[in-house]
């Protein structure tokens, strides 16, 4: 369960958007929706760690009883997903795959059984540029499902996909994030995404 | 968010890297300043005094001394912007334009002394142009009585600077360009009657120039106060100031570091006039500019195209300048209009070979040494500035580009006044950390675009992954941006190769460097042993463009997302 009180950014001071509560319950999808430049994104960075420095997060993140607000990002285990796959150039589809999984015995079996997921079998020592777009951004989901996240984070990540694509993709991340009993935050100005996302859609409303 | 005790950490790693450049510049001008005035307790400068002054007006000559070095330095500079202006005004966009960003670089990657030891051997009056040339055009059939290079004037010292400046500047220019919007300025500007070259120099210069002001400042500086290139090129007597500095410093009357001292300051003097003079030019130029482009007359293309033609002249002397210094070091006998050697043989290298080194070795430690210290002061301050944001004090920055403002006569002497109070002088340290002065600028300068230019994404998504940041640095950000790394490595490196002054001040003499070596053979004047350390202190540098060039295209064969980065 992710819980966010009273979350609100602040630039230089000045809040983005009204306080914000809300709690995404496991293996659900909660919308957020407001225009381009309202803050979305930056919640989002703030929620798992990363925010710019410029910019400063009020309020708490909560991951069921664990107050992870003050935490580094490395420690919360908050997956995300971007607009683009971000797939890490210099490593294969194998080493991209493995990044955030913790070394021990499985580990391989475990990468393998991704890639059979992802409809990538065997292509462990692929050139993630040699990918297609789909390919790519199904390993990128996997990729953060292996980290073991508690909670994961959609930042527009179907907006960059054609039209085709799109729905299948929508159906491969929500079908996982269920499947993990997943808390999921999605971003997007897409009312075709929220709709297919099936949660409840808050709007942010102006400070 | 920063718990407070992380508070004092975070502008650290920026004040190192600022710290380790302004000490020893502020050191250095305070060392300068104060035996300036008679203040030197070690050489019995004790009290306050105007002595060094006086000496230094009743030196004849010091007034041509004077206007040889501003005529030089605004020369140099105005040569090197004219051509390169005039070059990119008339060939942007084009093959020509691509072929001398080619051209260049090897080039840029050569070390001055190298550049100028190559001029000399083209461009003096034995040199190869004239026995290109002779007897058939010229009717010489000896080597004529006229000084075509260490003219009284300094005009071969103004080319000579300005076959290595003009290529940097093109570099900087074209850096510029790059962060414009070039094809749709250009495109607006022709649409409305403009013709290219004319277009260029009114809607894309005065943008791009913006960026290129530090540059031609840094080359005023140099060029102001150049010494290697000036003892090779320039004329004996009377000298260039900074010459003049050296000069003194290093005589074997020890009390003559006092009117050195007043010289060194006399320099800073001037380099200041000269950079006001120059902001001032700057202004009126851009008034002009305006009316011109104001007035909509599209007039100008013509003489614009041939102005352009100047860079590609320049670009031929210097890479003339690197094979003739290669002729010289294999020619075997040489009568003089034969414009070519009876034969060629490898005499001068084998009986250099235990010469060099020596040197070769202190100008490879050093380059290394000062090159790695380098990349890790910027690395680190680049990644507080990516961590901390303003709290890493990222304005500091700028303050480590001061050495290459300041005429280094003014503040190198100062800084062996210090190293000497310090009984620092002569070693390895102190060697290292004069190179890193000019080294680091240079290293922080090419890292900071591409490290601005890293997604910041990918270091979030790596966060998410559970990845802490030092790992983040260490498996996302070093691989991804190996590229622009090595290349800074590869600046680094050529860049401390060509540390003359500050090898001759910080070693006390006694660390002796490929271009330490080779200014001082140059007073005998064996060509062919010139030739051989022009070239091996051309090689140097060049291999580790090289190896920068082609070893991330090794390491990432596989990569086809980092091949093309």
């Amino acid at each position: 369960m992710l819980h966010l009180d009273a979350a609100t950014i602040l630039a230089a001071g000045r809040p983005l958007f009204a306080p914000l509560t809300l709690t995404v319950p496991p293996g659900t999808v909660t919308t957020l929706m407001g225009p381009s430049g309202s803050g979305k994104s930056s919640l989002l960075a703030w929620v798992c760690g990363t925010l710019d420095p410029a910019l400063r997060g009020a309020g708490r993140v909560r991951l069921g009883d664990a107050d992870i607000t003050a935490l580094p990002a490395e420690r919360r285990r908050i997956g995300i997903l971007f607009q683009d796959d971000l797939l890490f150039p210099h490593l294969s589809v194998g080493a991209n795959l493995g990044f955030g999984l913790p070394p021990g015995p499985g580990r391989r079996a475990r990468i393998d059984d991704a890639l059979v997921q992802a409809e990538l079998p065997g292509m462990a020592a692929r050139d993630p540029a040699t990918l297609s777009g789909g390919q790519r951004a199904r390993v990128a989901l996997m990729r953060a499902l292996l980290s073991q996240p508690r909670a994961l984070l959609l930042d527009e990540p179907f907006s960059r996909l054609d039209a085709a694509l799109r729905g299948r993709f929508r159906q491969f991340v929500f079908g996982h994030a269920a499947a993990a009993g997943l808390p999921v935050l999605l971003v997007t100005h897409d009312p075709d995404d929220a709709a297919a996302a099936g949660g409840p859609v808050t709007l942010l409303q102006p400070a | 968010m920063g718990a407070p005790d992380q508070r004092g950490v975070k502008p650290l790693p920026i004040a190192l890297a600022a710290g380790a450049v302004v000490l020893p510049v502020a050191a250095g001008l305070l060392g300068t300043v104060l035996p300036a005035f008679g203040l030197l307790p070690a050489l019995g400068g004790t009290a306050f005094s105007l002595d060094p002054w006086r000496t230094l007006l009743d030196q004849p000559g010091l007034a041509a001394s004077a206007r040889l070095t501003l005529g030089v330095g605004f020369g140099a500079t105005a040569l090197s912007l004219l051509a390169v202006t005039a070059f990119c005004a008339a060939f942007h966009a084009t093959r020509a334009f691509r072929w001398a960003q080619a051209a260049m670089a090897p080039v840029l990657a050569t070390p001055h002394v190298a550049i100028a030891l190559g001029f000399l051997a083209l461009a003096a009056p034995s040199g190869l142009l004239a026995r290109m040339l002779s007897p058939w055009a010229t009717g010489w059939r000896q080597p004529p009585d006229i000084a075509t290079t260490g003219d009284p004037w300094g005009l071969s010292l103004t080319v000579g600077l300005a076959l290595k400046e003009a290529p940097y500047l093109l570099l900087m220019l074209g850096a510029a360009l790059n962060g414009l919007p070039t094809a749709r300025l250009m495109a607006t500007a022709r649409s409305l009657g403009q013709p290219a070259p004319v277009a260029w120099l009114k809607a894309v210069f005065p943008l791009a120039y913006r960026q290129l002001r530090l540059p031609v400042l840094a080359v005023l500086a140099y060029a102001l106060s150049a010494v290697d290139v000036a003892l090779l090129l320039g004329p004996g007597s009377p000298p260039p100031l900074a010459v003049l500095v050296v000069r003194w410093v290093f005589d074997p009357d020890l009390s003559r570091v006092f009117p050195a001292a007043a010289a060194a300051c006399l320099l800073l003097a001037l380099t200041a006039c000269a950079a006001l003079m120059w902001l001032a030019g700057e202004r009126a130029m851009a008034a002009l500019g305006r009316r011109w482009a104001g007035s909509g007359r599209p007039a100008g293309a013509i003489g614009v195209r041939l102005a352009g033609l100047v860079l590609p002249v320049v670009l031929a002397l210097a890479s003339l300048s690197l094979l003739a210094a290669a002729l010289w070091s294999v020619a075997g006998p040489w009568r003089f209009p034969d414009a070519l050697p009876a034969r060629l043989d490898g005499a001068a290298w084998s009986a250099q070979a235990g010469g060099l080194l020596a040197p070769f070795g202190i100008t490879l430690g050093a380059a290394l040494a000062s090159t790695v210290l380098a990349l890790m002061l910027s690395v680190a301050a680049l990644e507080a500035v990516a961590r901390h944001g303003a709290a890493a004090r990222p304005s500091w920055l700028a303050l480590t580009y001061l050495p290459l403002l300041v005429p280094q006569a003014a503040f190198l002497f100062g800084v062996q006044v210090a190293l000497l109070a310090l009984g620092l002088d002569g070693g390895w340290a102190a060697l290292v950390w004069a190179h890193l002065l000019f080294v680091l600028p240079y290293v922080l300068l090419s890292l900071r675009d591409p490290w601005a230019a890293l997604d910041p994404r990918l270091a979030r998504v790596a966060a998410c992954l559970g990845a802490t940041p030092n790992a983040i640095l260490l498996r996302v950000k070093l691989p991804v941006l190996m590229r622009p790394l090595l290349a800074a490595a590869a600046v680094g490196i050529a860049v401390s190769a060509g540390q003359y002054l500050a090898t001759l001040f910080a070693g006390g003499g006694r660390m002796a460097s490929l271009a330490t070596e080779a200014v001082t053979l140059a007073s005998g004047g064996d060509r062919r042993v010139l030739g051989v350390f022009a070239v091996v202190q051309a090689a140097l540098p060049l291999l580790f463009y090289a190896a920068a060039l082609v070893l991330p295209g090794l390491v990432w064969r596989r990569r086809a997302g980092l091949r093309g980065a």
